[in-house]
């Protein structure tokens, strides 16, 4: 590589990490959706944009070291070399390889350069193309194809920011995070994505918003996942454009508090290729918003238009298709708010079942909004007008009329991070793994703490360096194993607690 | 007295004392154990203890007093809990086997083989429901299964309660743990006491639990190989054997086959009613999976390599013919090659800890010989 050319890149990088969301606006044209937005639409987005990302998901920035990566180097050492607050920065051209990122505040960021994307292939044999248990994780410019499983997958990882990645044929769900909490998905293009596009599962305060999904069997699903906003996405030729969703049988088992506001919701006709079983393969095709089950939703301001089967479907767990009931969870979708949304030719084809609700009604036109099952106050803000089936018990009006006051649902300080403290990792590696064996004043397996402190009194460092590698020492007891799989400070902590342990006190009598 | 055996009950033990200690990985606060390591730093979403490596644990069933403790551990290991003084719990939850017996199916008093796999108690304080098809909501309500199941250990609540008050050294050692009973010893009592002890059996100091950590180096290459096809969503097994525990304590209906002439078990669809469950099973923590063969709620599959081949084999591949089974939407085709395969197996290996081996009593209260 030519060393003006890095630095020019170098340069585009730092831009890019100052001006944020501005750049990822002036870029997103050399991806492949070139899409209509209200211009308005994007200012209301900026702001809130702006707001946010100098609060709670400041992961890796300035201050931290970029590692450069180039084609033909493993994305995986420079993950391995970069520390806490680093950027790990791609260049153009096509990577082959999963990335997994268990280490906190990374930044995984690509350079975009004269239309030249990095772009990683999983040229249909890789499973993911990013992993990551980390908090403070920022994935952002990369291309990514030819995934099987995930493009963008996050399992417990906070404070996320998944922005501005380009994202083809790449498996079952593109950006997937889940178990997270405070997240933003941000000018996104997703297509060919065999489940959701863009999937939030079992998460918390998430926000999903300027993102183009076209040609997926669902364009972004909010699932088991409480105080999420999806404001200014482009959902169109999907089977279904969006969709929040509670499904049973999973360990969290609510969906609440989602605003679904200012989106384009067009179109979504496309062929159902959800793969058989899946719970997405049921989604009919031509359907723009679905609710199933979730509760406090509110969909608002959105332009709704021309979804074959219905434009909105509120469905309780007994009406979708192929759901096993789970007891623990509310089958019925409480309190859906329908507010100032633009409908047009929406349920021109609709599914049978809706047909049949058709001819029950007496009407031949297909619904904008549609309700089925259970489910009580739920409302409608603008009902003059509106074709619906089903919401007869609905309210005509709302007691909330707008959602303006809220701009995000994301926190104001960043979820906590999770280091141990290391006045407590003594503590806790004495307790989790030594005590299985080292009793105080009772001999266990190893000889008991009582005795070991009288040999290594004053000297810490001793233990920790016993420890690492044992000798046996005495005849009536068996040989420690060693504890090299701690490293150097963990052993040194340990040992410390382990000298200034006191007696127990004996257990009081009970009951 | 009812039991043959029993009449030698050595003079000794009425000079037994219960430990004043708690076992390893709990602390002693207030004369009571409480569970400690190094996952409640971390916190989980909704407190659900489901999550990625550097989540929180589930609700966890501790407070139990170390008298309480050592005196499930010696029950636990009694056979004069049982019909025929032959059979413990730990005839069927042996330590030396995963606190499991490596059979199949297990075995009972009456000598016959039992309709499922005896599942590992490894961590089992954490689990919200019991039995491989969830009927059981607590360690006591799941106590009462095997000790009177008539397969099983053959007992009745009556005998029970006769036998051991028969016994002066449990006499004198359920009052040592539980003052109350001076009054005679109960039924509850004796859930209370083997709750306590299962409670008990804690593994979570892996080498994965090391790399969850924060140890880089604490798993090989190929596991590392093996936890990321494991977290894929090409495999997906960490979307139902979720960590931290590897089990998201739920039921699902995946299909695995049934044993050469059984008929279909219909699990958790006989004990709901629901359909739509049949065939349903509780997803089992893979903690200490290494050491359990066989697998499957009826022992299918004999070692994990067969095991792990199972998902790769199709959705409803091995569904018996005429049976429509509603499978779980994670079950398809993610055509796992042999290299992933062997990889998972390698990864599931680093789930084994057990370090916190509980202590094999040198002889039990009954004077009964101990018979794993």
């Amino acid at each position: 590589m030519n060393k003006k050319i890095l630095a020019t890149l170098l340069i585009v990088a730092a831009v890019s990490a100052a001006l944020g969301f501005l750049y990822a606006r002036r870029t997103i044209v050399q991806g492949p959706a070139s899409a209509a937005r209200s211009a308005d639409a994007e200012l209301g987005a900026a702001h809130r944009v702006a707001a946010r990302s100098s609060t709670s998901l400041k992961g890796a920035g300035p201050g931290g070291r970029i590692v450069t990566v180039k084609p033909g180097d493993s994305i995986q050492d420079a993950i391995a070399k970069a520390a806490p607050g680093d950027t790990v920065q791609l260049l153009p051209g096509t990577y082959h390889e999963t990335v997994y990122i268990d280490k906190d505040d990374i930044a995984l960021v690509g350079v975009i350069h004269g239309g030249d994307w990095p772009t990683l292939d999983g040229e249909g044999k890789r499973n993911d193309a990013v992993l990551y248990s980390g908090n403070g994780i920022r994935v952002e410019n990369l291309k990514i194809v030819n995934f099987k499983g995930n493009a963008i997958m996050g399992q417990a990882g906070n404070n996320f920011v998944i922005r501005h990645n380009w994202i083809a044929n790449s498996g079952v769900y593109g950006i997937f995070p889940e178990f997270a909490q405070n997240g933003l998905i941000e000018y996104n293009t997703l297509t060919g994505i065999e489940d959701a596009a863009i999937y939030v599962g079992m998460s918390d305060n998430i926000h999903v918003a300027n993102n183009d999904v076209f040609g997926n069997v669902a364009g972004i699903e909010i699932e088991n996942s409480r105080h999420a906003i999806v404001e200014h996405n482009l959902a169109y030729d999907n089977a279904g454009g969006i969709l929040a969703f509670i499904t049973p049988g999973l360990p969290i088992k609510t969906t609440f508090d989602v605003i679904i506001r200012d989106n384009f919701v067009i179109a979504n006709n496309h062929k159902n290729f959800g793969a058989p079983g899946s719970i997405v393969s049921g989604v009919p095709s031509g359907s723009g918003v679905i609710i199933m089950a979730a509760d406090d939703v509110i969909i608002e301001n959105n332009v709704i238009r021309d979804n074959k089967n219905a434009g909105i479907i509120v469905a309780d767990h007994k009406s979708y298709a192929n759901i096993t009931p789970d007891p623990e969870a509310d089958p019925n979708p409480d309190r859906i708010s329908v507010l100032w949304n633009l409908f047009a030719n929406n349920g021109y084809e609709p599914i049978k079942e809706i047909r049949a609700l058709m001819v029950a009604s007496l009407t031949r036109e297909g619904p904008d909004l549609v309700a089925v099952g259970g489910g009580s106050g739920s409302c409608v803000a603008d009902k003059a007008g509106l074709k619906s089936l089903g919401i007869s018990g609905w309210a005509a009006g709302c007691s909330r009329t707008s959602t303006a006051d809220v701009s995000t649902y994301l926190l104001d300080k960043p979820a906590p991070p999770r280091v141990m403290s290391s006045d407590d990792r003594g503590k806790l590696i004495y307790s989790s793994v030594c005590a299985g064996c080292h009793a105080y004043n009772v001999r266990m397996i190893g000889p008991p703490t009582l005795v070991i402190q009288a040999m290594y009194a004053g000297n810490a460092q001793g233990i920790a360096d016993y420890i690492a590698n044992p000798v046996k020492k005495r005849q009536d007891f068996p040989p420690m194993p060693p504890q090299a799989h701690l490293n150097a400070d963990l052993r040194l902590a340990v040992a410390k607690y382990m000298l200034s342990l006191a007696p127990p006190k004996p257990a009081p009598a009970t009951n | 007295m009812m039991l043959g055996g029993v009449h030698s009950a050595p003079a000794v033990a009425a000079s037994m004392q219960l430990s004043d200690q708690c076992p390893a990985s709990f602390v002693l606060r207030d004369g009571r154990c409480w569970l400690q390591t190094p996952y409640q730093q971390y916190s989980s979403l909704m407190n659900a203890g489901v999550g990625g490596l550097k989540t929180g644990l589930p609700p966890f069933r501790d407070g139990f007093t170390p008298r309480e403790i050592d005196l499930g551990r010696l029950l636990f290991f009694d056979p004069v809990l049982s019909f025929s003084g032959k059979v413990s719990c730990a005839s069927c939850h042996n330590p030396a086997s995963g606190f499991a017996d490596h059979r199949a199916r297990s075995v009972g008093v009456a000598g016959a083989e039992m309709q499922r796999n005896a599942p590992s108690l490894w961590n089992v304080g954490f689990l919200q429901h019991l039995f491989w098809d969830g009927r059981a909501h607590s360690l006591e309500e799941q106590v009462e299964g095997p000790l009177y199941g008539r397969a099983e250990m053959g007992t009745t609540p009556d005998r029970l309660v006769a036998t051991l008050n028969g016994i002066e050294a449990y006499r004198v050692l359920f009052a040592q743990a539980m003052p109350a009973t001076a009054r005679g010893i109960r039924n509850t009592d004796v859930y209370r006491a083997l709750a306590a002890f299962e409670s008990s059996l804690i593994s979570l100091n892996s080498r994965y639990d090391l790399y969850a950590h924060g140890l880089t180096d604490a798993l090989s290459p190929a596991e590392l190989e093996g936890l990321n096809v494991f977290r894929s969503f090409v495999a997906r097994c960490a979307e139902c054997h979720t960590p931290p525990l590897f089990t998201n304590q739920q039921l699902a209906v995946i299909g695995m086959p049934e044993p050469d002439g059984r008929p279909l078990d219909p699990g958790a669809g006989a004990v709901t009613h629901e359909p739509r469950l049949r065939g349903g099973f509780k997803v089992p923590s893979l903690r200490n999976v290494a050491l359990t063969a066989p697998y499957g709620h009826a022992g299918q599959f004999k070692t994990l390599r067969e095991t792990v081949a199972f998902y790769s084999g199709g959705r409803g591949h091995a569904v018996p013919r005429g049976e429509q089974l509603q499978l779980h939407w994670h079950i398809w085709e993610p055509k796992l090659s042999d290299r992933e395969l062997d990889r998972l197996v390698d990864f599931l290996g680093a789930l084994t800890d057990e370090a916190f081996m509980p202590t094999t009593p040198t002889s039990v209260p009954s004077g009964l010989p101990i018979r794993n």
